[in-house]
């Protein structure tokens, strides 16, 4: 038996590992280890192409966490006191989120921003003072941001309600009972007793963003993150470049990861 | 401002979000399915069930998913099982936690490279040449049903190790141990008490493996090499290369109304096999 779970560890972690290894290869190959070098790295980090898809990766990454975090937090708070058809509405929305293939919200997102910009870039021309150039509305960074938001926005919005669920109602009672105003009561009791599960939803919905390759890859028109990157490397042919980069995304989910782990933790002992 | 109005707006901001990036998009995704294809691609205004008549054209893409997808997640089960009841059941608890969090930790690093990896094994100089050092010449792995099957199983286990582990760390021990002190051997004791009470952790990992798979593209576009192409594969070639909405719509809905008809139906035969081992009187 332990050996078994011996084999499946290597089974797990041997791909991580070929990567790792190969990107360390002084050679061109990527798949034959010809000495250490380090020299992939600092390529992978001087290429322009490189360095301005991990920018857009990092800017969608943080913004739309921290959309999906605010918004999120705000309508599981607002949920709690929300019943009947509409409450079971917003949760079978929230469900469809979760449950709908990654590929399907990225060609519905594709098909109904692209229809409705048709719509509107003529509206907007009629309408914009004679002069300027009136502006065209087109897939790219905005529409990638809206998606990936409301993909982590329902995640979010899962992990505090969980979180809420846990607390104990008394405690904001006792803070109205005592007069507090509910912002105040929002602010001193709930906000602190949440905040753990609140940074732990912004990191996964930001290693969620960063690592998402399927919709980005419908919806971010012709911009490109580093997974796109990564892709497109891959039908080109693997390079030890690719896998320095692959090395280092994989290392940075980790980190984050850990913290989001570490946060949870202390939330819930305290 | 009352407290019904006050729960509304905190909740406003993001119903409006997910009524305009799922609801709407989705909603546009069925009309469209009812459409045509315009002459230059795109998507022309029309009711006509054409495109659902058309979609045996795509039967390939339907039959590599419906039969890999369950054929991954049986597999990815039976490796899962006795990697998750080694964990809950046979270690102790200094190392469960940090051996657990081992199988999580590959989930949640990009699915993208870590499948990647595969096309150096599976390839040319991997398995392969090692297997002609050994004397089997001329096997091909990568793109072949194959090579699909084990990304799949590498890609989803540990979503199946983490549910059945969750169901079996909370099984009562001092039950197994009641059934060897009454003589049964350590397989019946299995079957009777350790598996009926790992059902649930085994139902929702299969669901989510499933669930998942049914979408899958990356994995076959990687390993498959265009020869086991997904449902997920024909819908990008019909959205992004030759631009047919209406059809691609169609293959879309057609996904989904399967995926929620299995998962219902699966749901259904959960729930009764619960019902009936309650049902089933207690020995």
């Amino acid at each position: 038996m332990r050996i078994y779970a011996i084999c499946v560890y290597v089974f797990l972690y041997t791909p991580i590992a070929i990567i790792a290894l190969f990107s360390f290869s002084a050679g061109r190959s990527a798949s034959q280890f010809e000495g250490f070098s380090v020299k992939w790295y600092g390529r992978a980090l001087d290429n322009p192409f490189v360095m301005d898809a991990l920018g857009n990766s990092l800017f969608v990454a943080f913004v739309s966490a921290t959309f999906a975090s605010i918004f999120g937090t705000l309508a599981a708070i607002g949920l709690q006191g929300i019943r009947g058809p509409a409450r079971a509405f917003f949760d079978a929305v929230i469900y469809i989120a979760i449950m709908i293939p990654g590929i399907v919200i990225g060609i519905a997102t594709l098909i109904a921003l692209v229809t409705i910009f048709g719509v509107l870039n003529p509206w907007l021309s009629l309408i914009w003072p004679s002069g300027g150039t009136p502006p065209t509305l087109s897939m790219g960074m905005g529409s990638l941001i809206a998606a990936h938001t409301m993909f982590t926005m329902a995640l979010v919005i899962i992990i505090v309600r969980a979180r809420l669920a846990g607390l104990d109602g008394a405690l904001s009672e006792a803070s109205a009972d005592l007069y507090a105003t509910p912002f105040g009561t929002f602010r001193q009791v709930t906000l602190p007793l949440i905040s753990p599960a609140v940074l732990a939803g912004f990191l996964l919905s930001f290693t969620f963003s960063f690592d998402d390759f399927i919709i980005a890859f419908f919806v971010a028109g012709s911009e490109t993150t580093l997974p796109i990157y990564i892709f497109s490397s891959i039908r080109r042919g693997i390079t030890p470049e690719v896998n320095a980069i692959g090395t280092m995304v994989m290392l940075a989910s980790l980190v984050l990861l850990i913290i989001a782990q570490l946060i949870l933790r202390r939330g819930h002992k305290r | 401002m009352t407290q019904r109005a006050r729960n509304w707006l905190l909740v406003a901001p993001a119903a409006a979000w997910l009524l305009v990036m799922l609801v709407l998009p989705l909603s546009v995704v069925f009309v469209f399915s009812f459409g045509e294809r315009a002459p230059s691609g795109g998507y022309v205004p029309a009711f006509t069930f054409e495109q659902y008549a058309n979609l045996p054209a795509r039967f390939t893409a339907f039959k590599n998913t419906l039969t890999l997808a369950p054929l991954g997640t049986l597999a990815a089960l039976l490796i899962a099982y006795p990697l998750a009841y080694q964990l809950a059941v046979k270690t102790s608890d200094k190392w469960k936690t940090i051996l657990l969090v081992l199988v999580i930790v590959p989930f949640w690093t990009s699915i993208l490279i870590r499948s990647y990896a595969w096309i150096f094994i599976l390839g040319g100089r991997g398995i392969p040449a090692l297997l002609e050092s050994i004397g089997l010449d001329e096997v091909r792995l990568i793109n072949t049903p194959f090579a699909v099957l084990v990304g799949i199983i590498y890609g989803y286990l540990p979503l199946m190790v983490f549910p059945i582990y969750v169901s079996l760390d909370r099984l009562d021990k001092g039950l197994l141990e009641a059934s060897s002190d009454l003589g049964a051997p350590p397989f019946t004791t299995f079957l009777k008490v350790t598996l009926p009470m790992s059902i649930s952790g085994i139902a929702t990992g299969c669901m989510l493996v499933f669930i998942l798979l049914m979408g899958e593209f990356l994995i076959p576009a990687l390993l498959g090499g265009g020869k086991v192409f997904f449902v997920g594969n024909a819908l990008v070639d019909l959205f992004l290369q030759s631009r047919n909405w209406a059809y691609g719509s169609a293959v879309a809905v057609m996904l989904i109304v399967i995926m929620l008809v299995t998962v219902t139906l699966y749901m259904r035969l959960i729930s009764r096999l619960n019902t009936q081992r309650d049902d089933a009187p207690m020995m």
